[in-house]
């Protein structure tokens, strides 16, 4: 094409690596249509059912006796995975990062091993463990140790679906900042634990809460693995998400809608936690290079 | 404290970074360790602060084998390439580190460990930013924190990988001068590595010149420029120009024709001449020279860079010129080093050994 040399100055020339106002137009409908239809309304929807009759109704289905032992239930569950895939990720996220050893790439592998298989398949697993036809559920049963269908099987299912999250998120955090603050700490003089706790953590805390901000939203809201290992006792081993599926099958849809509303409400509160994580501390999560 | 490196060499996997490097430092010496990248002078400083174990040898701090003493024992003060600096702590927090997690014992009060950590902010010039963070500083500020922080923990070794590395020239020759001071003021045993021989020879007493995981030379800014004991030497350190070349009957020949150089000593056979471009002279007429076609030139600051094709097998070399001096492409030049070496193929490896102390010898493969 000829150089246009006397084309108008009020035309603003595109820059050759930009996509024309038409087609930046039409990719910005389509990812706001499918947001708003896939996304946005059925978040309405739950809230609007839960409010279908009234706040009265509303907060009387969160007061039954099941709903709140199945919200109690929850909160305990969270209460021991979160802090133990608190421990793991930073303790594989440290051994990944920091040294190197055989059998790494097996390890970072298996770590991402939750991710890819399907939780019911992981609930399955912890069935097959201790159920009474495996080879340690005589045992168990012998010793009055209940693990499937209570709460440590809750426990353990929950923990196996959320454990990559904090690791996932630490790992390439903690590999973009090498070793150098550590080296310089210990010929500082600081032991090993002063290393980790006056430098390490302090680099990667905001990385580690965002870790910890979607495991907790996950370990909520996980239905699959829970769900074959609960055994479904009411007011028992029924978490949140169980429960809703229980009153949604007993037609029950405000109680259902009600619960279900607690858990987006929960997932709209992570949302706006990790927006401000990302947006304040960016550059510490991401492994981006810092600023310095 | 005296330093001594005994034999020692490493290997990663089985990638040999250091082959059997033996050192003496002398207390309150500032020496360098300088050669190209690769050549093993990090490793040789990170195995003397304890953050690499050797595979074979022995490190000694004053008498004492050091090989048992933990990183945090050994006292070593070390300033990173990128510093380092604890990017949470300010300035203050980051030079008090190391005297705040000392055991309760040993550790000075809190109002002791302010009191030096505000003086070492002076000794570094840096008073007034104590309650500033890392990255609100500019290079220079942050290399001289990171000296600070190295200082407070009083070391018995000051250890500094390319200290100056990340900065830029002027801020450079500036830090160079008071580094300097600062070693004279503090007395403190140092070494720093380098890739860059204009920092060595100015800054340290002695250089350790490095290649390929052994020592190559020690000796002074003048010993190692003026009388480089190897080839490798010779080249890496200030300009140089070389030709294949040929010792017979004590002269020095190029092809069939004689240069007029003496070959002092060095037995007959093949070799390689060295020279300054700027240590000749120009001759007239060749009877013992070395003459060449002149195909490229260019100016130099002050000086004319000259580029002749010598011989049959038209070989380059460089020489300089002053500027005023009328050269024409194609023209024919004649000159004579007037400082050279002949580096026998044959010797090198015999002479090399020969020619620096036993305590450096190089043996090995």
């Amino acid at each position: 094409m000829a150089l246009d040399i006397d084309a108008p100055a009020a035309t603003v020339p595109l820059r050759p690596t930009t996509e024309t106002p038409l087609a930046r137009g039409i990719l910005i409908a389509v990812a706001l249509a499918f947001l708003a239809f896939f996304l946005f309304l059925p978040l309405v929807i739950v809230f609007v059912e839960a409010f279908r009759r009234g706040a009265g109704v509303f907060l009387a289905a969160l007061a039954e006796p099941e709903t709140l032992a199945a919200i109690r239930l929850t909160l305990l569950v969270a209460a021991i995975s979160v802090p133990c895939n608190l421990v793991f990720g930073v303790a594989a996220a440290w051994a990944i990062a920091k040294f190197e050893f055989k059998g790494k790439a097996f390890l970072t592998t298996l770590i991402d091993l939750p991710f890819s298989v399907s939780p019911v398949i992981a609930g399955l697993v912890y069935v097959l463990l201790f159920g009474a036809g495996s080879a340690l559920g005589p045992w168990l049963k012998s010793h009055g140790i209940e693990i499937l269908f209570a709460v440590p099987g809750i426990v353990l299912a929950t923990i196996f679906v959320t454990f990559p999250f904090v690791a996932r998120e630490l790992i390439p955090l903690m590999q973009e900042q090498g070793t150098g603050d550590e080296e310089a700490a210990i010929a500082l003089g600081a032991s090993g634990w002063q290393t980790f706790w006056y430098v390490t953590l302090p680099n990667i805390k905001w990385g580690l809460l965002y870790g910890v901000l979607l495991c907790n939203a996950r370990a909520m809201g996980e239905f699959g693995a829970v769900s074959v290992v609960s055994g479904h006792v009411r007011g028992l081993t029924n978490t949140m998400p169980l429960q809703v599926e229980i009153l949604y099958n007993e037609y029950n849809f405000v109680a259902a809608f009600a619960v279900a509303s607690l858990l987006a409400l929960l997932a709209l509160v992570t949302l706006v936690l990790k927006t401000i994580l990302e947006m304040r501390y960016g550059h510490a999560i991401a492994g981006a290079a810092a600023p310095h | 404290m005296d330093l001594s490196i005994r034999n020692v060499s490493k290997a990663f996997e089985q990638f040999p970074a250091l082959r059997d490097v033996s050192l003496d430092i002398r207390s309150g010496e500032l020496v360098a360790l300088l050669g190209p990248s690769g050549s093993g002078k990090t490793t040789l400083l990170r195995l003397i602060a304890g953050l690499e174990r050797p595979t074979r040898g022995a490190i000694f701090f004053g008498g004492e084998d050091a090989s048992r003493r933990s990183v945090q024992e050994r006292n070593v003060g070390f300033v990173f390439q990128h510093y380092a600096l604890f990017r949470h702590m300010t300035v203050a927090d980051n030079i008090a580190f190391g005297l705040r997690v000392r055991p309760a014992a040993t550790r000075p009060s809190d109002r002791e460990i302010r009191r030096r950590a505000s003086e070492l902010l002076d000794l570094v010039q840096l008073t007034g930013l104590e309650r500033r963070y890392p990255h609100q500083l500019s290079g220079g500020q942050r290399q001289r924190v990171a000296l600070a922080r190295a200082l407070a923990i009083e070391p018995q070794v000051l250890l500094l990988d390319e200290p100056f590395g990340a900065l830029d020239a002027q801020v450079r020759r500036e830090l160079r001068r008071w580094l300097r001071e600062i070693h004279d003021a503090t007395g403190h045993t140092s070494l720093f590595v380098t890739h860059d021989q204009e920092e060595a020879l100015e800054l340290a007493d002695r250089v350790v010149v490095m290649s390929e995981g052994r020592i190559e030379q020690v000796g002074t800014a003048d010993e190692v420029y003026d009388r480089p004991t190897s080839p490798f030497v010779y080249g890496f350190i200030g300009d140089s120009s070389t030709l294949a070349a040929r010792a017979e009957h004590g002269t020095i020949w190029l092809d069939d024709r004689a240069t007029g150089l003496k070959a002092d000593g060095a037995p007959d056979g093949q070799g390689s001449l060295y020279f300054r471009p700027h240590d000749i002279t120009l001759v007239d007429g060749c009877g013992g020279c070395i003459a060449g076609i002149v195909s490229a030139v260019r100016r130099v600051a002050g000086n004319r860079r000259v580029e002749l094709a010598v011989g049959g097998g038209r070989e380059r070399v460089e020489i300089e010129l002053p500027a005023d001096q009328p050269v024409a492409l194609g023209g024919r030049i004649a000159f004579r080093p007037t400082k050279w070496r002949f580096y026998s193929d044959a010797a090198a490896a015999a002479e090399t050994a020969e020619a620096v102390p036993p305590a450096y010898a190089l043996t090995g493969s």
